[in-house]
C-alpha cells in the first residue's frame, strides 16, 4: 500500500530524514517509533504531500507523492499533531467543510458527517463550537475529519499526545477499530502504545531507520535465545547451590543465574541453548526433586529495552 | 471551482462569526453616511447661496457630492482592507489548519482564489453600504448614474488589487497583526506615491505615480473608463495572487 524508498529530506543546515525505506501492506497498522525530532513528522508530511522529498520516492496506493499528489491526497486521511480544526466552527459545520474539500457532496455528505461523528464519539457535541471542546474531543474531531472520505490510508501523527489516560484508551480502541478497512501509520514516542495497537513497528532515530519488524520478532530477536524466570521452594534440605547444580546439569540449559531468595523461595534465571527450549525439562526436574514450583515465566526484553539498545539513548533522549 | 467556493464560503462564515466583519461594516456605514451627509449639506448650502445671488450656476450632484465621497471612500478602503486580508493565511498557519488545506485534494490556486474571493465579496458588502447612502441622492435629485456605476467599478477594482497584495503578505507570517501592519505600510506607500508628480514631472516621478493605486482611481470616479487603468488593476490583482501562489509553494519546500 505504501512504499518508501531512499527517502531523504534535507534542510539548509541539517538532514531531517536520511535515506529511509520501508513498506506497509494493506490493512496493517504500523507504528512509527522514535524520540522527538527523529524525523517522524517529516516522513508523514512527505507521505501526505504536504512537502516534497529532497531525494528518493514514496508511493501511496501506487501513486507517487511527487508526481500524482491529487491521487494520493484523495486516498489519504491525515491527522497532524495538532488537530487542524477551526475553533469558530461547530463540529458539524467543520466536518461538512472537510467533507466537501475531500469531494463528498449532497446527501452523501450529511450521511458521512453523521457516520464519522458517531464513530469517533463526537455525536453528542455535534452542534457545539470546537473552541468550547476539551482537548480529547478536539482530537477525536480531528480523527473524524481524517476518516470522513473513507480513505484507504490513514496517517496519524501522535494521535494520543496530550490526552488523559482514559482518553488515550478510548482513542487507541478507536484506532484499533479502524484497522482492517484502513491501512494505518501512526507515530508516537510512547512505547506501550505501539505494543497495544500496532502489528509492525518502524523505529527511527536521527532520521534513520534502526529497525523494522513485528513487535514479537523484535523483542525476540534482541534476546537471541529463550530465557525464563523460575521461582521455587525446596524441601528445606537442598540449598541454592544444589538447585543451581541440578538445573545446570540439564541438557538444554546453557546458563543458570541465581537472582534472589525471599522466605524459602528462590528465584533463578535460566537461559536455554540457542534454538532450544528447556522449559519442559526444567519443570520436570524441579518437580521430580520434590520441590515446589511456584512460577515460571518467559523473559523477553521489553520494547523499552529494545528501543534503548537500538537508539543508544533514553526513549525521550532528544527532548528539549 | 467547486473547491474555491467551498473555501470561500468557509472564509465568509469566519468573517461573520468574528468581530472583524461587523466592525468594518459599522465603520463603513458610519463614515460613508457622514461623508455623504457632509457633502450633500455643503452642496445644498452652496446651491441656495448661488440662487440668492441670482447666479444660475449649474450645480452638478455628480461633481459636487459623488466624486468627493467616492475619493474619500477610496482612501479609507485603502487603509481598512489590510484588516480584511490579514487573517487569510496567517491564521491558518497559526492554527495548523493550513496542513488540512494543502493535504486535501484541492489545488493551491483554488485555495488562494477562494480566500481572496471571500475578502473581495466582504469588501463588496462594504461598498453596498455606500451605495445605500447614494440611493438618497437618486431619490431627491437626479445624478447621472453612469459615472456612479463606473466609480464603484473603480473602487471595487482598487480594493481587489489591494486585497490580492495583502493576501500575499498574509502568507509570510503566522501573526495577523504583523500581516496587517505590513499591509498598512504598503497601502500607505502606494497612496503616497501618487504625490510624486506634484512637484516633479521627471520620468521617474511619472513611473512612481503610475504605480500608485489611487491615481488610477481618479479617472473611474470622474466617469471615464480608461483601459489603461482597468489593465493596471487587473495586472495588480494577478501580480498579488501570483506572489501568493509562489509563497505558498515555497512554504511547502521550506516547511
Amino acid at each position: 500500500m505504501i512504499q518508501v524508498e531512499g527517502l531523504t529530506k534535507r534542510y539548509a543546515r541539517h538532514i531531517a530524514v536520511d535515506n529511509i525505506s520501508f513498506s506497509v501492506d494493506k490493512g496493517e497498522i504500523v507504528g512509527f517509533l522514535g524520540p522527538n525530532g527523529a524525523g517522524k513528522t517529516t516522513t508523514m508530511r512527505v507521505l501526505t504531500c504536504f512537502m516534497p522529498p529532497s531525494d528518493g520516492t514514496a508511493t501511496v496506493a501506487g501513486y507517487d507523492v511527487f508526481k500524482k499528489p491529487m491521487e494520493v491526497k484523495r486516498r489519504i486521511g491525515y491527522l497532524p499533531e495538532a488537530p487542524p480544526v477551526y475553533p469558530e466552527m461547530s463540529v458539524r459545520a467543520y466536518l461538512a467543510f472537510v467533507g466537501r474539500l475531500k469531494g463528498i457532496a449532497g446527501q452523501d455528505l450529511k450521511r458521512r458527517v453523521d457516520e464519522v461523528a458517531e464513530r469517533c464519539a463526537v455525536a453528542d457535541v455535534r452542534d457545539r463550537l470546537i473552541s468550547k471542546l476539551s482537548k480529547g474531543y478536539r482530537q477525536r474531531v480531528g480523527l473524524a475529519q481524517a476518516i470522513i472520505h473513507n480513505p484507504e490510508v490513514l496517517i496519524l501523527d501522535e494521535p494520543t499526545s496530550g490526552l488523559d489516560p482514559k482518553q488515550i484508551n478510548e482513542t487507541r480502541e478507536l484506532i484499533k477499530n479502524l484497522a482492517g478497512e484502513h491501512t494505518i501509520i501512526l507515530s508516537t514516542h510512547i512505547l506501550p502504545e505501539v505494543e497495544a495497537i500496532c502489528q509492525k513497528i518502524v523505529i527511527i532515530n536521527k532520521g534513520r531507520i534502526v529497525a523494522t519488524d513485528s513487535v514479537e520478532n523484535l523483542t525476540h530477536r534482541m534476546r537471541g535465545s529463550d530465557a525464563i524466570s523460575l521461582e521455587l521452594e525446596t524441601d528445606g534440605i537442598a540449598g541454592q547451590s544444589d538447585v543451581q547444580q541440578r538445573l545446570e546439569s540439564l541438557s538444554g540449559v546453557s546458563k543458570v543465574l541465581f537472582k534472589h531468595a525471599t522466605d524459602h523461595k528462590l528465584t533463578f534465571e535460566v537461559e536455554s541453548l540457542p534454538g532450544q527450549s528447556a522449559r519442559a525439562d526444567v519443570a520436570r526436574s524441579v518437580v521430580n526433586a520434590g520441590w515446589n514450583l511456584f512460577e515460571m515465566k518467559s523473559l523477553s526484553y521489553s520494547l523499552e529495552e529494545v528501543f534503548l539498545q537500538l537508539t543508544g539513548g533514553s526513549p525521550d533522549g532528544d527532548q528539549q | 471551482m467547486r473547491n474555491t467556493w467551498t473555501i470561500c464560503r468557509r472564509e465568509l462564515y469566519s468573517y461573520f462569526v468574528s468581530p472583524i466583519a461587523w466592525v468594518l461594516l459599522t465603520v463603513f456605514a458610519f463614515l460613508g453616511g457622514y461623508f455623504t451627509y457632509a457633502a450633500s449639506a455643503f452642496f445644498v448650502k452652496d446651491s441656495l447661496q448661488s440662487q440668492m445671488m441670482g447666479q444660475s450656476m449649474p450645480m452638478n450632484l455628480n461633481d459636487r457630492v459623488i466624486v468627493p465621497v467616492l475619493s474619500n471612500v477610496a482612501v479609507i478602503a485603502l487603509f481598512l482592507l489590510p484588516l480584511l486580508a490579514m487573517r487569510l493565511f496567517a491564521e491558518e498557519k497559526r492554527q495548523g489548519t493550513i496542513e488540512l488545506l494543502v493535504t486535501s485534494p484541492v489545488h493551491d490556486l483554488e485555495i488562494i482564489l477562494g480566500k481572496w474571493l471571500s475578502a473581495v465579496l466582504m469588501y463588496g458588502a462594504l461598498l453596498l453600504l455606500i451605495l445605500a447612502d447614494f440611493s438618497f441622492l437618486f431619490v431627491y435629485g437626479n445624478p447621472d448614474w453612469k459615472p456612479v456605476a463606473l466609480g464603484f467599478v473603480g473602487l471595487f477594482l482598487q480594493g481587489a488589487s489591494i486585497l490580492a497584495l495583502c493576501t500575499f503578505i498574509s502568507t509570510l507570517t503566522k501573526n495577523q497583526i504583523v500581516a496587517a501592519a505590513i499591509g498598512f505600510a504598503l497601502a500607505l506607500i502606494l497612496f503616497v506615491l501618487s504625490w510624486a508628480t506634484a512637484f516633479d514631472s521627471s520620468g521617474v516621478a511619472q513611473v512612481l505615480s503610475y504605480i500608485s493605486i489611487v491615481s488610477h482611481f481618479d479617472s473611474f470616479s470622474r466617469g471615464v473608463l480608461d483601459s489603461k487603468d482597468f489593465i493596471f488593476y487587473l495586472s495588480m490583482i494577478f501580480f498579488g495572487l501570483f506572489l501568493t501562489a509562489r509563497s505558498l509553494e515555497s512554504m511547502r519546500w521550506r516547511a
